[in-house]
């Protein structure tokens, strides 16, 4: 098999998967310089945690991420799921204790690739302040996969507070943590129109010592959320239909990036829909909102913060929205995959 | 309230008689339910959108034969993102996807030739559809799949001229559209001057408009005081972007590449001259031909009013497939498919009168008018 070479060469090989030597080297030399720590460079089957303080819970997640392109403006597949999996958690109120991490590869993938995303995991779980505590690595053979995907589970202890939609009551206020639609609009970009020049980058960032300041900032957060694949329009109508509550959100204070908004309407993608990775949506009872939006702002991912609707006394489960117009039209959750409109 | 809207309320309360008005542009659609414009209308103006949306236009023949070849071994076919999803007699071409057909979203027709050039061994398809908008587009592929020699690249068009569907608009004994708001991305090819045989042959005021909410407002106001008026003019509200001629080079392109050929059209049937097909030095482009594709069935849905929704006959809830059996994640009709179609347009936008008093729904709806508005505080204004 032609793709048998050793490691010394510049491209990953089924071998490199195998669970022998040269997986042990790859093992070695390419994840553990960049990841490892004393948990993981110990390389048991299972990674052993300190016990949790009294009174948290352990908290679980778990996530898959297949982006493509693997590197896109303001981020890649490294800070991707190092993000994504520590943002479940924190928006379940967890601090994060140890990201698990499984690597499937392509044959043929080379190694600089690999080195590359793997050094930015390793920042994005430094900046975090997380560590990766157990792995895998599989090799799939050529056109069986797509350069690299990556599973990640996080583990992470939550103390007694509680985060829950049950909680959301009339008058409670809707607050998101920046610009939305950076993310999607970035990679679908850099995927559709990649000859495209633009300054718009992905937002993907861990946002879990914002929310912990969030959370240390005031009692009132009722329920957090991050908006990533169905964007703002997803989770304000999964939150107005699973309360059954009227959401109502202002178009004119929703905060999108010029930019961003031009892309998006050249790509024919309502922002409302798309992904964010490094945005956080908060539902706040009323007194507390100054100390949520202090507590947001006052965090490099958080200047942007603000109300941008509120919860109403009716409920009938649906999610408004009251356009820069004047006019209404009711939010639904997007179909599925995007597609790029005609003309 | 914005000076339009207000403009256009003053011209609603000089009617006599509640109006109603026809738009023949998807991104016209789109943008006037995004921003809720429908929400601000008087309640005696009404804006129904008509053939403009060319994933409901194309017949479902034409779909049959984009999935069929779609189907074929080693075949790739390239498409505008809408059309994935619309549902042919047997199935969609995402459907198709799914069972390894290789059916490729593209942007730019020239994205199809790029193809072609990279997987010489294999026959690269571009769905060639839509109106004058995107069929210059199509002929600048061929010509550079020309000037490449590509013996891999066709096109299988079903691409329509906006003009001639509304002429048989115009011309239907039936027609309940008091003036017509013309698109403003096709009158940027063809000129302002296109359009003008609405008002001067048909008798119909109409105003060719951009695409920012304020833009459809301003125009509806105009359109509204011309019927108050009694003034049956063509006039152009989006001058910044078309004049009166056109895109000289477009037209050129499409006329070096195209002819014009009937056409069969979803809800308007077989139009005269509405269509555009490969002229013969370019037929071994034309992918019904190399494929021996024949020519498309066309049959309708059963049961699918989309044809006389695009037509202003029905509106979507007067189908009985509307919300129950056909909806956005399992759509029947391309008016439910197409994210410009008035059908998904109406079930996202408006759903909420649908749920809040279901046995009023018809009444609710067919005057243009939503409930009040709840109350919000802190509101910005």
């Amino acid at each position: 098999m032609a793709s048998e070479q050793p490691f010394t060469g510049s491209k990953i090989s089924l071998a490199h998967g195998g669970g022998g030597q040269l997986t042990d080297e790859l093992i070695s030399q390419c994840v553990l310089p960049r990841l490892g720590n004393s948990i993981l460079s110990d390389l048991l089957d299972s990674a052993i945690l300190p016990l949790l303080a009294a009174g948290e819970k352990p908290t679980l997640t778990i996530d898959s991420y297949v982006v493509q392109p693997l590197f896109f403006p303001g981020g890649d597949i490294g800070r991707l799921c190092v993000s994504g999996t520590v943002n479940d958690l924190a928006v379940c109120g967890a601090r994060p204790l140890g990201i698990a991490l499984s690597l499937i590869l392509t044959e043929g993938l080379p190694k600089s690739t690999l080195e590359k995303v793997l050094d930015s995991t390793a920042a994005t779980a430094k900046e975090a302040g997380v560590r990766i505590v157990t792995g895998d690595t599989k090799v799939v053979g050529h056109g069986q996969g797509d350069g690299i995907y990556i599973t990640t589970a996080g583990i992470g202890a939550t103390a007694c507070y509680k985060l829950h939609p049950d909680l959301i009551e009339p008058g409670d206020a809707i607050i998101i943590s920046g610009n939305i639609a950076d993310h999607g609009m970035a990679v679908m970009l850099a995927r559709q129109l990649p000859q495209v020049q633009s300054a718009i980058a992905s937002d993907v960032a861990p946002l879990n010592q914002m929310i912990a300041s969030l959370l240390q900032a005031t009692a009132g957060v009722k329920f957090l959320r991050d908006p990533t694949r169905g964007g703002l329009a997803g989770v304000c109508a999964d939150l107005a239909s699973r309360t059954g509550r009227h959401i109502t959100l202002e178009e004119n204070l929703i905060p999108v990036d010029p930019r961003t908004r031009h892309v998006a309407e050249m790509l024919g993608a309502d922002p409302l829909d798309v992904a964010n990775e490094g945005k956080v949506l908060a539902v706040v009872r009323p007194g507390a909102v100054q100390a949520a939006l202090a507590a947001l702002q006052a965090d490099p991912h958080g200047v942007n913060a603000r109300v941008i609707g509120q919860v109403d006394a009716t409920g009938e489960g649906v999610c408004e929205l009251h356009s820069t117009l004047g006019g209404r039209r009711i939010l639904l959750k997007a179909y599925g995959e995007q597609l790029p409109r005609i003309c | 309230m914005n000076d339009s809207i207000q403009r256009l309320n003053a011209a609603a309360a000089r009617l006599t008689r509640p109006v109603k008005f026809m738009e023949v542009c998807g991104t016209h659609t789109m943008s006037a339910f995004r921003s809720g414009l429908h929400s601000l209308m008087p309640a005696n103006v009404t804006l129904l959108s008509g053939p403009g949306c060319p994933v409901c236009v194309t017949s479902q023949g034409d779909i049959d034969q984009l999935i069929d070849v779609a189907r074929k071994p080693g075949m790739i076919l390239c498409t505008y993102g809408d059309m994935i999803r619309v549902v042919g007699s047997a199935g969609s071409l995402e459907q198709a996807r799914a069972e390894g057909a290789d059916v490729r979203v593209v942007y730019s027709s020239l994205d199809a030739v790029k193809l072609a050039v990279e997987n010489p061994t294999r026959q690269v398809v571009f769905a060639a559809v839509g109106f004058e908008t995107t069929s210059p587009a199509s002929a600048a592929a061929v010509l550079h799949a020309d000037r490449l020699f590509l013996s891999n690249f066709t096109i299988l068009t079903s691409h329509k001229l906006v003009m001639p569907a509304m002429r048989a608009l115009l011309s239907a004994d039936d027609l309940q559209v008091d003036g017509f708001l013309c698109p403003g991305h096709v009158a940027v090819i063809l000129g302002a001057a296109t359009f003008d045989p609405i008002a001067t042959e048909y008798h119909k005021p109409c105003v060719i408009a951009g695409f920012e909410p304020l833009q459809i407002a301003a125009a509806l106001a105009r359109l509204t005081e011309m019927i108050a008026d009694s003034i049956c003019r063509s006039e152009n509200f989006y001058s910044e972007a078309v004049t009166e001629t056109g895109n000289r080079a477009a037209q050129e392109l499409i006329a070096k590449i195209f002819r014009t050929d009937a056409s069969y059209w979803r809800g308007l049937a077989l139009l005269p001259d509405s269509g555009l097909v490969l002229r013969d030095q370019y037929r071994r482009y034309d992918a019904r031909l190399r494929f021996q594709l024949g020519k498309p069935v066309d049959r309708e849905i059963p049961g699918c009013l989309c044809g006389d929704v695009i037509t202003g006959r029905a509106t979507p809830i007067d189908c009985r497939l509307f919300g129950s059996a056909c909806t956005p994640a399992r759509a029947i009709g391309p008016c439910m498919v197409s994210s410009e179609g008035t059908c998904q347009a109406w079930f996202k936008y408006k759903r909420a009168v649908n749920r809040r008093s279901p046995l009023n729904l018809k009444s609710e709806i067919s005057d243009g008018t939503l409930p009040a508005p709840v109350p919000a505080e802190g509101r910005a204004s």
